[in-house]
C-alpha cells in the first residue's frame, strides 16, 4: 500500500467518470440545455420586470442576464451533484458500486475521489457554458474566468458532497424524484441565484433567512465574487464549512459498521 | 494452521448476523485451506449472499470473525481485501465500457501499473479464450462470456481467495461447464483457494470441500465423500435433501 497506489486509483476513478460523461452525449448537452433556456428565455423575459440596484461585486447597473449568471453555474453544479448522487444509487442497485467498495483501499479515499471525478466533470461544464454565454455577450473581466477556477472548485466539492451525503441515505432509485422536490429545487428557488438577497427580504424576511442560511446561496456569492475579481471570504468559510459536514456524514453513512449501509443490511 | 503453518485463506469464526430481528446467520465457523476449493451449498434464502457481504465487508458484524490470510477484515480490512477476489452474483461490469477499459479500472483500483496491468490482462483473458475480444464493448458480450471477464477480473491482482456468488445463474449448460471446470483448474494448478456458493448439486466435484447452509446454520462441512456417508445416502442431491429438509427441520 503505497501513495503510487492511491494516486493510480485516484486517476482510474476520475478516468472512468470523464470517460462515461464523453460517452454520454446527451447527458453533457441537457447539462447545457438546462442553464442556457434559463439565461436565454426566462432571464430574456425578466429582464424588464425585475429593477437591479448596484450590489457587489458589480459596479454599475447590470442585466438581469449578467445577475444570474453565477447562479446558473451554480445550477450546473447542483444538478451535477445530484447526477452523480444519482448514478451512485444506480451503481449500487446494479452491483457495479461493490467492485470499488472492495478494493484495499480506505472508503473515504474512494469518496473523495469519485467526488473529485465530479467536480472535474462540473467544471468542465460550467467552462462550456461560460464560452456560449460570452458570445450571448454576458462577459465577465478576463482575469475572472480563472479566479472562479478554485471558486468552481470549492462549490462543485461542497455540492458533490451534498450528492454523495444523499445517495448513501437512499435506498432506491425511485426515491430520487423524492430529492428533486425536497433538495434541489428548493435549494435552488430559496437562494441568491435567481434574486438578490435583499430583493428578497423585500417579499419575505424569512425567505431570506432562509436564502441567506442556504449554502447554495453562499456558493453562488463565492462564485459570483471569484468571476469578478473579488474574494468574499464569509462565502468561501461557509461552502468550506458545509463541505466537511456533508463529506464526513457522507463517510460516516458509506462506513459498513456505523453509517446507513448497517441499516440497509442489519446487524 | 492448515499443514503447511500457512493461515487459512478465510477463517470465519462464530459469525451471527441479524436483518433487525431475522436471524440471517447464526454462529458460523468454518474455514478454507489454501488450494481448497470449497463450496457453499444451499437454497435461496440460506444466508450465502449475506455470508458474502460480510466477507467482502459490504456488512459488518458485531458477533463474530473473519479473516483473511490471517488478516482481520474488520481491523485489518486493506490488508484482507487485497487477498480478495470476488465474482458477485449480479454482473458488476460497465456494459458501455469495453472489456479491456472494466479490467484496467480494476487494475487502477488495485494500484497496478500500466505495464503490469497489460501483462496480468493479456494472461488472464488468454486463459479463458476472451483475448481476441477485449476491445469489445461488454453489453455486446453474452453471459457466460461477461461471467468469465468477471472471473479474469478477479484474478488480475492475484488474490489468495477467490469468492463466486453463484456465477453460473443464468446460463447455459456448456457455459456453466466450462466455469466450473475453469475455477476447478485454478484450484489444482494454481493453488488457488475458493469459496464458491451454489445451490446446483452438479456443480461440485468429489474432492471439493462441502459446507451445507441452511437457514443461516451450518448442517455439514467436510469433505464430500464424507457427507454421504454421515447422512447414510447415495447421492449429494438426497443427502442435501435430507440436511435441509429432513428431520428436525
Amino acid at each position: 500500500m503505497n501513495i503510487l497506489h492511491y494516486w493510480r486509483a485516484m486517476w482510474g476513478i476520475i478516468g472512468r467518470e470523464l470517460w462515461r460523461f464523453v460517452r454520454q452525449r446527451e447527458r453533457f448537452i441537457s447539462a447545457l440545455v438546462r442553464p442556457l433556456v434559463w439565461l436565454f428565455i426566462f432571464a430574456a423575459g425578466f429582464r424588464a420586470s425585475l429593477g437591479l440596484a448596484i450590489t457587489p461585486p458589480y459596479e454599475t447597473y447590470i442585466l438581469y442576464e449578467v445577475y444570474i449568471t453565477p447562479g446558473l453555474m451554480g445550477m450546473i453544479q447542483l444538478f451535477n451533484g445530484m447526477q452523480s448522487s444519482l448514478s451512485m444509487v444506480y451503481d449500487r442497485e446494479m452491483g457495479s458500486m461493490r467492485i470499488l467498495m472492495v478494493c484495499p483501499l480506505p472508503r473515504w479515499f474512494l469518496l473523495v475521489s469519485k467526488l473529485i471525478a465530479g467536480v472535474s466533470v462540473s467544471v468542465l461544464q460550467v467552462y462550456v457554458f461560460l464560452v456560449i454565454a460570452w458570445f450571448y455577450e454576458i462577459e465577465a473581466p478576463l482575469e475572472g474566468y480563472l479566479y472562479v477556477l478554485p471558486a468552481l472548485i470549492v462549490s462543485g466539492a461542497m455540492l458533490g458532497a451534498l450528492g454523495l451525503l444523499l445517495s448513501s441515505f437512499i435506498k432506491q432509485l425511485e426515491n430520487f424524484a423524492g430529492v428533486m422536490n425536497f433538495v434541489i429545487f428548493p435549494m435552488f428557488f430559496m437562494s441568491t441565484a435567481l434574486y438578490p438577497l435583499w430583493k428578497m427580504k423585500e417579499s419575505s424576511e424569512w425567505l431570506h433567512y432562509f436564502a441567506f442560511y442556504n449554502p447554495f446561496s453562499q456558493a453562488v456569492e463565492l462564485i459570483r465574487f471569484s468571476l469578478y475579481g473579488e474574494f468574499n471570504l464569509y462565502a468561501a468559510v461557509y461552502t468550506l464549512s458545509a463541505f466537511f459536514i456533508f463529506m464526513v456524514i457522507a463517510v460516516f453513512g458509506y462506513n459498513p459498521s456505523k453509517g446507513m449501509m448497517m441499516k440497509k443490511g442489519g446487524r | 494452521m492448515n499443514d503447511n503453518n500457512k493461515p487459512p485463506s478465510l477463517a470465519v469464526e462464530g459469525l451471527s448476523f441479524s436483518y433487525n430481528e431475522k436471524t440471517a446467520l447464526d454462529k458460523l465457523n468454518f474455514s478454507v485451506n489454501p488450494g481448497e476449493c470449497t463450496v457453499l451449498l444451499g437454497p435461496n434464502g440460506a444466508g450465502k449472499s449475506t455470508l458474502f457481504s460480510l466477507i467482502t465487508r459490504l456488512y459488518d458484524s458485531h458477533l463474530g470473525k473473519i479473516s483473511l490470510c490471517g488478516f482481520d477484515v474488520k481491523m485489518e480490512t486493506r490488508q484482507a481485501l487485497a487477498r480478495l477476489g470476488v465474482v458477485f452474483q449480479q454482473t458488476t461490469l460497465d456494459l458501455d465500457l469495453t472489456v479491456m477499459q472494466n479490467l484496467r479500472y480494476h487494475t487502477a483500483l488495485h494500484g497496478m501499473s500500466r505495464k503490469l496491468a497489460n501483462q496480468r490482462i493479456q494472461q488472464e483473458l488468454e486463459r479463458l479464450n476472451m483475448y481476441d475480444r477485449r476491445l469489445e464493448k461488454v453489453r455486446q458480450l453474452n453471459g457466460g462470456h461477461k461471467r468469465r471477464v468477471e472471473i479474469a477480473r478477479a484474478l488480475l491482482h492475484k488474490p489468495a481467495l477467490l469468492l463466486l456468488d453463484e456465477p453460473t445463474i443464468g446460463l447455459d449448460v456448456p457455459s456453466r461447464q466450462s466455469i466450473v471446470e475453469h475455477v476447478h483448474q485454478l484450484v489444482s494448478e494454481h493453488g488457488l483457494s475458493v469459496l464458491w456458493a451454489t445451490h446446483l448439486i452438479d456443480e461440485i466435484f468429489s474432492d471439493d470441500q462441502l459446507i451445507v447452509l441452511h437457514k443461516g446454520q451450518i448442517k455439514y462441512k467436510g469433505p464430500v465423500d464424507t457427507l454421504l456417508e454421515t447422512t447414510d445416502t447415495k447421492s449429494i442431491n438426497l443427502a442435501f435433501k435430507q440436511l435441509t429438509q429432513g428431520v428436525g427441520e
